[in-house]
């Protein structure tokens, strides 16, 4: 067979594929988006059942000045690679937050985190006790770690020792950490065996999420008010 | 024309790809923890073996014999990425159990063994069968696996109670232990071991090389 019915062929198969997979792709990618945020807002509700509280307040707040914006316009900005210790490359100027009162008092808030893990993103939910150094929850609803191993950050019993951990320490700064072995302490998680570096991910992510471009200026402002 | 029912009944049984070559287990322990995903797998790679072997048979007098694995992939690859695109917009609870495990049916060496074995050699319609005969061989191993450990580590079938738990008032305790992937290695060791005590053939068959074994089984 001659060289050039060879590339022919070759050339032929992966066109006619190509057309099938894009066509696949294009045509179910709303579907798909739509189960997505399905998952994303089911995530959510399970949160507020787990801790038995009621729905919250979204709020919108600007990430730099951590206070209270009306709307959303949707830009974002660019990290410098030295802070971006999540891996999240931008980040939106105008964060989204559910807060959830009783009688003005804070109860929990609810910061939606996300960061890179070993291989791919991890979203989730992380919900913060009234005194705002406690956390109440963390969950992710979509990773795509491997099977078995980082994607069981996913499973109740380990998103379920992140409860009553503290983020920083007296002197206020950010001592939460996944660790190999044993979690010694208030400030420590057990890591997942075989999933070392999707630990390192969380860890990173939720010191991202409560540093200085993250949440951290919103945390402040509301420590302020609480006096 | 006779009607030849032998590619598609054979492999069921007596010349099953998964008990007799061993074929296709690696997916065939992690997605047997319970009987749903067993039997969407088992759809999932049903399909992609009969349109696979179709394909290919159709065109196997023009695919060069220097590049033939590449395109057999190529379009194994890409019927996978169309039931996993599938998966993901109408059954999303399902695909996220899965996990890899669909798009991992292309490294499944039933898919490119018979393609390579069958496909390459015979005309589309007994292609077509020899598929669909090699894919419900691989899924009746799957289901029954499946079912006996959704069985006995939750007590359900399909999600569904059957045994009564211990903790609800039953009598029946779960053994957590069959949830796990080593339980899948064992029960299909038994069925292995079940299937050539009654035909001690298969046995023997071990020592003859078949083209699709020598290649060994895919992760």
């Amino acid at each position: 067979m001659s060289n050039l019915k060879t590339l022919g062929v070759a050339f032929l198969v992966a066109l006619v594929c190509s057309i099938v997979v894009s066509f696949t792709a294009v045509t179910l990618k709303p579907l798909q988006d739509a189960n997505r945020l399905r998952a994303s807002s089911a995530s959510l509700v399970e949160v507020l059942q787990t801790l038995g509280v009621g729905m919250p307040t979204t709020q919108l707040i600007d990430r730099v000045s951590g206070t209270s914006v009306r709307r959303d316009p949707g830009s974002e900005s660019e990290l410098e690679s030295s802070k971006d210790i999540a891996g999240l490359g931008q980040v939106e100027d105008v964060l989204t937050v559910y807060e959830l009162r009783t009688d003005g008092r804070l109860d929990l808030v609810i910061l939606p985190v996300r960061g890179s893990g070993y291989k791919s993103m991890l979203i989730g939910y992380l919900a913060l006790a009234g005194d705002l150094n406690t956390i109440a929850a963390l969950t992710f609803h979509q990773q795509d770690e491997t099977p078995g191993m980082g994607a069981r950050i996913m499973e109740e019993e380990w998103q379920a020792l992140w409860s009553d951990k503290q983020v920083s320490d007296q002197s206020g700064a950010i001592r939460i950490e996944v660790v190999k072995g044993t979690a010694e302490g208030v400030h420590e998680v057990d890591g997942i065996s075989g999933a070392t570096r999707t630990g390192t991910g969380v860890t990173n992510l939720v010191r991202f999420w409560f540093g200085p471009d993250g949440y951290g200026p919103y945390l402040a402002r509301l420590k302020r008010e609480a006096g | 024309m006779a009607f030849d029912n032998k590619p598609l009944l054979e492999p069921i049984i007596s010349a099953n790809p998964v008990i007799l070559h061993v074929l296709g287990i690696c997916s065939a322990l992690a997605v047997t923890t319970s009987l749903s995903t067993a039997l969407v797998m088992s759809v999932a790679l049903i399909f992609v073996i009969g349109f696979s072997n179709t394909l290919i048979s159709l065109i196997r007098h023009h695919i060069p014999k220097t590049i033939r694995l590449i395109v057999q992939i190529t379009i194994i690859a890409s019927l996978v990425i169309v039931v996993d695109q599938i998966l993901q917009a109408y059954m999303f609870e399902m695909s996220k159990r899965l996990s890899v495990f669909v798009g991992l049916i292309v490294t499944n060496c039933i898919v490119l063994g018979r393609a390579e074995a069958f496909a390459m050699k015979n005309p589309p319609l007994p292609s077509l069968l020899d598929g669909i005969g090699n894919g419900l061989g691989y899924a009746w191993i799957l289901l029954l696996i499946g079912a006996l450990r959704e069985l006995l580590a939750a007590g359900t079938l399909m999600g569904q109670a059957v045994l009564p738990l211990a903790e609800s008032g039953g009598w029946f305790t779960p053994l957590k232990m069959m949830s796990l992937p080593p339980s899948a290695f064992f029960l299909l060791g038994l069925l292995v071991w079940a299937v050539r005590t009654i035909k001690p053939d298969h046995v023997e068959t071990l020592l003859d090389a078949d083209s699709s074994r020598s290649e060994g089984d895919a992760p």
